[in-house]
């Protein structure tokens, strides 16, 4: 069956005809070409998928692009312009520079559904502790990095977004 | 993973889902969140012909604190229920429970309707709605009723709501005296269900005695139920470790245990021992 869809996506207007058991991700990848958002597991556990549904991160892979409809979308590419243009370091989200900054990645497969998830949690956080970045990113499983240098990038842009970090001692054992 | 195809309906009001719905037929099925649903149908594990889709109708989301009790519609998200000040003031355990729902992204899209009508046996939020003595609201094109929590998870992913009804709120009654109430979740380490999960709510009379005792119990056994025979042993007992190691015994006399890959039914019958006096002593404290 066919269905309609007047979305935004990265703040432009977007109206497809798709198949109503289209999911959100290959909506993004294979209609509109924003292959930054990933598939990795398909079945709801890892996160490379993670997008933003009206500025919520949600997992694209269990989503249907039918639901987005008059809803707002915003994928890693549209990322940077979710924050005022002083914020960007060289036109990059803060997460995004963190991730650079402090080796956030490896091979990279993880990384853009981990910077949507940590940019969202920046979004609506005044003060967080390493403990509850760790736990802001459960849904995003990364097979590279051993996770510390992501918490050390979410931190870094934390910072430079005014939302303060505490260090708990635990959380770098 | 892709399910198989089938028809889509997006519903602006009740009126217009019932409408499709009865267009669609029997198996047509209502999409909310879709994190129960729409894996179930990638591994076509489920292939509905049909989907409503729910979350445009008006009125079904938010909370309010009304002096008949806190009332959620059924289209909020666990991650608003996990934050609300008007839930945690109310009824802290349940924004707990709320929040220890799979994990961020999950708790954005996923909805408290669609976790109790899909009434997963290792759901967290069926413990706490039988606990907290829930009432549902069900509409269906005849019309509107109430359905005591206690009467609604009915079989392994079977709910008393028939096919046309659908699920629009959720009222918790609000606590009056010395009452206390705990989530204790022991979560599958893969993928953070509970393997068994006990809500507990404990009031306490002016001689420090149980007062009343409320207990349900997730993950254990094929769906959720009240560990009635804990709660009956403990009403006018002090709430001392003794009495609740003893009486918590009884957790799982209520069920069938399940057993699985990864908990045999003597580890779940442990686990829903032991989490039940954690959950009740948590609840007890709660109160000081
Ligand atoms: C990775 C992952 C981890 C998860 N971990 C947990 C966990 O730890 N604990 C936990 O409790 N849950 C967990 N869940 C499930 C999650 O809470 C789901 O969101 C929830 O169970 C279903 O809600 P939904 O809105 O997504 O419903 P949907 O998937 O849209 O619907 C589920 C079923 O309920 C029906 N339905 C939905 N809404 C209504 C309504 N208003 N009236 C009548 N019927 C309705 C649908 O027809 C369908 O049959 C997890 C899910 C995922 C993907
Ligand atoms: S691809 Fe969506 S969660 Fe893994
Ligand atoms: S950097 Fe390789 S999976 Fe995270």
């Amino acid at each position: 069956m066919g269905v309609t869809v007047h979305t935004r996506v990265n703040g432009q207007p977007i109206e497809r005809e798709i198949e109503a058991r289209q999911l959100l991700v290959y909506f993004l990848r294979d209609e509109l070409g924003l292959t930054g958002t990933h598939v990795g597991c398909d079945t709801s556990q890892c996160g490379a998928c993670t997008v933003w549904l009206d500025g919520r991160a949600v997992k694209s892979c269990t989503v249907l692009a039918a639901q987005v409809d008059e809803h707002e979308v915003t994928t890693v590419e549209g990322l940077a312009e979710t924050v005022p243009e002083a914020q960007r370091i060289e036109g990059l989200h803060p997460v995004q520079a963190g991730f650079w900054e402090k080796h956030g990645l490896q091979c990279g497969f993880c990384t853009p559904g981990m910077m949507m998830t940590a940019a969202e949690l920046l979004a609506n956080s005044e003060r967080l502790s390493q403990q509850e970045i760790r736990e802001a990113l459960e849904g995003n499983i990364c097979r590279c990095t051993g996770y510390q240098d992501i918490v050390d990038a979410v931190a870094f842009a934390a910072e430079k977004m005014g939302v303060s970090v505490e260090r708990d001692v635990t959380a770098s054992i | 993973m892709i399910p198989a195809a089938f028809d889509y309906y997006r519903a602006k009001s009740i009126q217009e889902a019932f409408f499709a719905k009865q267009q669609a037929g029997a198996d047509a099925k209502w999409i909310a969140g879709g994190h129960s649903l729409l894996p179930m149908m990638k591994l076509r594990l489920a292939t509905p012909p049909a989907l409503i889709d729910i979350n445009e109708i008006d009125g079904l989301s938010g909370i309010r604190l009304q002096a008949d009790g806190l009332v959620i519609g059924a289209l909020t998200h666990h991650a608003e229920i996990a934050h609300s000040e008007e839930v945690v003031r109310t009824w802290p355990l349940l924004a707990q429970a709320a929040g220890l729902i799979g994990d961020r992204q999950v708790r954005n899209r996923g909805t408290i309707g669609g976790n109790l009508a899909h009434a997963d046996p290792a759901s967290d939020l069926p413990a706490v709605a039988l606990a907290l003595e829930a009432t549902l609201v069900a509409e269906g094109p005849s019309g509107r009723r109430e359905i005591p929590a206690s009467e609604f998870f009915v079989g392994p992913m079977t709910t008393a709501l028939s096919d046309d009804e659908l699920l629009t709120q959720v009222r918790f009654p609000v606590p009056s005296g010395k009452v206390g109430s705990f989530y204790c979740k022991y979560p599958h380490p893969a993928s953070g269900y509970a393997v068994v999960g006990v809500a507990a709510v404990a009031q306490l009379g002016p001689d420090g005695k149980f007062q009343a005792v409320r207990v349900g119990v997730t993950g254990v056994g094929m769906w959720a139920y009240r560990a009635e025979t804990t709660e009956k042993e403990l009403v006018g007992k002090l709430p001392t470790q003794e009495n609740i190691a003893s009486a918590a015994q009884h957790a799982v006399d209520e069920t069938d245990v399940s057993q699985d890959l990864f908990a045999s039914e003597q580890y779940r019958t442990h686990l829903a021992a032991l989490y039940t006096v954690k959950a009740l002593q948590a609840a007890v404290q709660a109160i000081q």
